[in-house]
């Protein structure tokens, strides 16, 4: 069969076009960039190789935030067509396939990698360890996600992008309605992404259970620390799930089989079904480590012992457990029984029990605290009420029979965007602040990230509220256009306002990143927020060993207590010791690159292509199987060297 | 952990043959009711299952033991809602 | 951060070793999930043959029971190597884990031949969504079993290569674990796909 380049490439559409010549011109300005700054042994050594959690974290976030700017002009492009009646921005076909990357990459390669990147920073340094348990399956994780990420947003122009909804119903998502490879992009990039996710949780869960500073018990364990062991916990057991659901859709597109296609007994039902076992869970992933990040900002922030330690910990593995019970809430009107329906609505209600718990116990803690209104916690005061509408209308949506009137429509939209953006996005830009000095060493500028915040968040209520009355006066998601005389268009211009307005907050966080590198406060004392847990023991920049003493930890919020008493982790020159590191490996990012390869050629059925990524695969396992790599030992030299930096109490790392 | 003789891997080896056997005999040999049978022949399962668990993987040693059981125990509780819950939601009658 | 403790089996000794051997079966736990999704997606499917095969016309009862003994014997003999290997004894270990991997290729041997014939009568993936589930669900148990004896080879090597060593230990462990877990899937595959079917 020919080749045909111009189903290969996608043709047709000016704006893609315009992507593309971008893309390429981008591309082509980072290898020269690289090539002129002689920066590419820099880029191998230090970042392609790395198995510093530190810096995995930084590169997971900055992933993030690009797919958000990816994600957020999927957003605008879709507001944009919807603000008038009969619009022809965009074409069905290319409405259809934004909605579909919109909600796959918001949720999968922006809110996910953003939290993986805060978590793989903090929670080692939080629980007083050297690294995680496993690191170069860190790095493991981190290049299969970039992969996944990477052959996800290229099908936009190279084969034409999913185009079904994030959600993939089926028969919509068979091959019967929608051939190509647009699809198994979907399918196969986020398998490939998920392994890594699944073993980010194994690892985690080892790391934090395991890795703790001598004398940490399970119950001082900080919170954020808790929430991505709950996290994990949902991961283990959501993840795999997912996995098969997207086999079977591999399947039954690429091999002719019959789960979910109608022809010879398939059940599309089935898809759905598999799909929000996982996909429920999924957002409590996201959910928990965001109410980790808003209990330290707030305890922080008030400069009070979060109050309820034991409640919030037992609240999240509640909501961690009671998250399997509830998937069905997601199709209650595809046709299941009264008692099917019944038992999802009763569950899903019951879930807001322990979320109402962890509200009351953050405003305890504020509740005479010595509060100050630094940018990360207004994000997190912010999250209170607007999370609260949120989880208001999804115990309204939870009403099965009441959910029949506004299954799909806007009014669910307007639910979940609620929830998601208050819950996570708030988080992510919340802890983004928090840590920045952290990661970085310098702070992001107050007065911009303040009106970052107040800008977002009334564009964010401008946008969404419309939504709910659009939603009850009947608008339906996922639709292209409407008609004039339905009455919605002025709602319609009022969200796309809204949406224009968080788009220029985005871009005053860009604005605010770039000033504070080049002109903004720089932290040298590692603890510019008077914090409460061992992340804000370490000197900034933290070593690569993170402490070259281990502290002794006697209860909750150590280093709060720590302060008090007057105790630090200073090292004296005979308690130095060699300490044992990982060594850096090229292996990740190979054996990733060969996931790329094996899924491209499962995207196109070129099946020569996967065989040959396959067993490069399978090579990359056995060479690192085979290797003796015992890691390497920092000298008492360099460590003495680099705690020893200036003498003096206010600069340098020794504390 | 040093036992002369592997008897636990031998009685395990050995009573999981019966218990396979015991589930053939019960399925294809007698006029039990089919759900009857399905009830007997996975409680028969579920019974091998932990008596491997225990006897062949050792689920219970070392300082972690009580974490993987626990972990064990958390599969099973997915896998239980997983298959319940599918059956369930599929039912279409319920 | 090692810490060694020499009353422990060696696979147990050092504390990165205990880790990843936690690590494994935190992972078994997450394949007890994927499992789960393939026999809840069989058991829905289970009676959707579109007119044609059913699991009763199908499943032979006799070459069942053999595969079964084949691989739980297999599960056994593993367990036998790993004995020999907390008494230290290479070479014992090697002689029982070959086989392990010898019962558990002619249990492959008999899957394939299985499918094979199922495909040369006419019942295919594409047949039915039954079938899809079938042969979706034993292959799944059948391509695990496959990856564990080349996994399972290349740690024999390491072991012939170092000898018995905490790391080779703990390798020998951690595929000893995987492999006693291919046997456990085999008990609910064998009771809800196999005597299930046949029952009808």
């Amino acid at each position: 069969m020919k080749f045909q380049w111009d189903t290969f490439f996608v043709t047709g559409e000016p704006m893609i076009l315009g992507a593309q010549i971008s893309l390429l011109f981008g591309a082509i300005a980072m290898v020269v960039g690289l090539t002129y700054f002689k920066k590419w042994k820099w880029l191998w050594t230090e970042w392609i190789t790395t198995v510093d959690h530190k810096k995995i974290g930084t590169m997971y976030i900055l992933c993030a935030v690009l797919m958000l700017f990816r994600g957020g002009v999927d957003a605008l492009l879709m507001r944009i067509q919807l603000t008038l009646p009969n619009l022809h921005f965009l074409d069905e076909h290319h409405y259809d396939e934004i909605f579909t990357t919109h909600g796959t990459i918001m949720i999968l390669f922006m809110a996910m990698p953003f939290l993986m990147g805060l978590i793989n920073l903090v929670v080692p340094l939080q629980i007083g360890a050297r690294d995680v348990a496993f690191p170069y399956l860190n790095a493991i994780s981190f290049w299969l996600f970039f992969i996944g990420m990477g052959l996800f947003n290229i099908s936009f122009i190279i084969g034409g992008s999913p185009d079904a909804g994030w959600t993939m119903y089926f028969p919509l998502a068979g091959t019967e309605f929608t051939p190509g490879p647009g699809q198994n992009y979907y399918a196969i990039a986020l398998q490939i992404a998920g392994i890594g996710t699944l073993a980010t949780g194994i690892n985690f869960l080892v790391t934090i259970f395991k890795m703790r500073a001598p004398g940490m018990k399970l119950m001082d364990i900080p919170m954020f620390s808790w929430s991505v062991i709950a996290m994990s916990l949902i991961i283990v057991a959501a993840f795999p799930v997912l996995t098969i659901a997207l086999a079977l859709m591999t399947f039954d597109r690429l091999f002719g089989a019959h789960f979910f296609t109608m022809a010879s007994g398939g059940m599309p039902m089935l898809w759905s079904n598999l799909f929000w076992i996982w996909g429920h869970p999924e957002v409590y992933i996201v959910v928990l480590p965001a109410f980790g990040i808003f209990s330290e900002i707030i305890s922080t922030f008030s400069r009070k012992r979060l109050f309820g330690y034991g409640s919030m910990v037992l609240s999240m593995l509640a909501i961690a457990l009671m998250s399997y019970l509830t998937w069905a809430h997601h199709f209650f009107t595809m046709g299941a029984g009264p008692a099917v329906n019944s038992f999802f609505s009763i569950s899903t209600m019951a879930i807001s029990i322990p979320t109402g718990i962890k509200i009351f116990n953050w405003l305890a803690t504020m509740y005479k605290g010595k509060i100050s209104f630094t940018t990360p916690m207004l994000w997190a005061v912010g999250f209170i009420p607007n999370f609260i509408v949120g989880g208001a209308t999804g115990v309204l949506l939870a009403m099965a029979s009441a959910d029949y009137q506004y299954h799909n429509s806007y009014y669910l939209v307007a639910h979940f965007h609620h929830v998601l953006i208050a819950g996570v996005v708030f988080a992510c830009f919340g802890g983004l602040h928090f840590w920045y000095p952290k990661m970085f060493g310098h702070i992001l500028n107050e007065t911009l990230g303040k009106w970052t915040f107040w800008i977002f968040v009334i564009g964010f209520n401008i946008c969404f509220y419309p939504m709910y009355f659009l939603g009850l006066k009947g608008m339906t998601r996922r639709m292209v256009t409407y008609q004039a005389d339905l009455g919605w268009t002025g709602l319609n211009e009022v969200a796309t306002v809204g949406a224009f307005l968080m788009g220029v907050a985005f871009l005053i966080l860009c604005y605010n990143i770039y000033y504070s590198a080049r002109k903004g406060e720089r932290d040298t004392t590692g603890d510019p927020w008077d914090g409460r847990t061992l992340e804000w023991a370490t000197s900034t920049p933290v070593p690569h060993y993170n402490f070259a003493k281990l502290p002794n930890v006697q209860g909750v919020d150590e280093w709060a207590r720590m302060k008090k008493n007057g105790e630090n982790l200073k090292i004296t020159e005979e308690e130095v010791k060699e300490i044992h590191m990982p060594n850096n490996t090229g292996k990740a990012f190979i054996i990733s690159c060969f996931f790329f390869v094996a899924g491209f050629g499962l995207v196109f059925e070129w099946y020569w292509m996967a065989i040959l990524g396959g067993i490069g695969i399978a090579c990359g396992l056995l060479l690192r199987s085979l290797e003796k790599d015992e890691g390497y030992h920092v000298s008492v030299e360099e460590i003495k060297r680099t705690e020893g930096l200036s003498r003096g109490d206010e600069h340098g790392t020794n504390k | 952990m040093h036992e002369k003789f592997p008897w636990s891997h031998v009685f395990g080896f050995l009573l999981s043959i019966v218990l396979t056997c015991m589930t053939i005999w019960i399925g294809l040999y007698t006029n039990f009711s089919h759900s009857f049978i399905l009830y007997l022949i996975v409680g028969l399962a579920f019974v091998q299952a932990f008596l491997q668990l225990f006897m062949f993987m050792h689920m219970t040693e070392g300082e972690d033991g009580k974490m993987k059981t626990a972990n064990i125990f958390y599969g099973i509780f997915v896998a239980v809602i997983v298959v319940l819950g599918s059956l369930f939601t599929m039912s279409f009658g319920m | 951060m090692e810490q060694t403790n020499k009353e422990l089996p060696l696979e147990y000794q050092t504390h990165q070793d205990r880790m990843t051997i936690l690590a494994f079966w935190i992972f078994l736990g997450a394949e007890i999930a994927l499992f789960s999704t393939l026999f809840a997606t069989y058991l829905v499917l289970e009676h959707r043959t579109a007119g044609m095969f059913s699991a009763k016309q199908l499943f032979e009862a006799p070459k069942v029971m053999m595969m079964t003994f084949l691989l739980l014997t297999s599960s056994f003999t593993c367990g036998v190597a790993i004995w020999y290997m907390r008494r230290n004894n290479a070479k014992q270990l090697i002689g029982w884990m070959l086989v392990t991997l010898l019962l558990g290729a002619g249990f492959l041997y008999m899957e394939i031949a299985e499918f094979t014939h199922y495909v040369h009568e006419g019942a295919t993936i594409q047949t039915s969504a039954f079938l899809s589930s079938f042969f979706v669900l034993t292959g799944t148990h059948g391509a695990h079993v496959t990856l564990g004896i080349c996994w399972a080879l290349s740690i024999l090597y390491q072991v012939m290569k170092n000898g018995i060593t905490t790391t080779t230990a703990r390798k020998v462990f951690i595929i000893g674990l995987y492999w006693h877990f291919l046997d456990v899937v085999w008990i609910f595959l064998f009771t809800l796909v196999y005597v299930k079917g046949m029952v009808g």
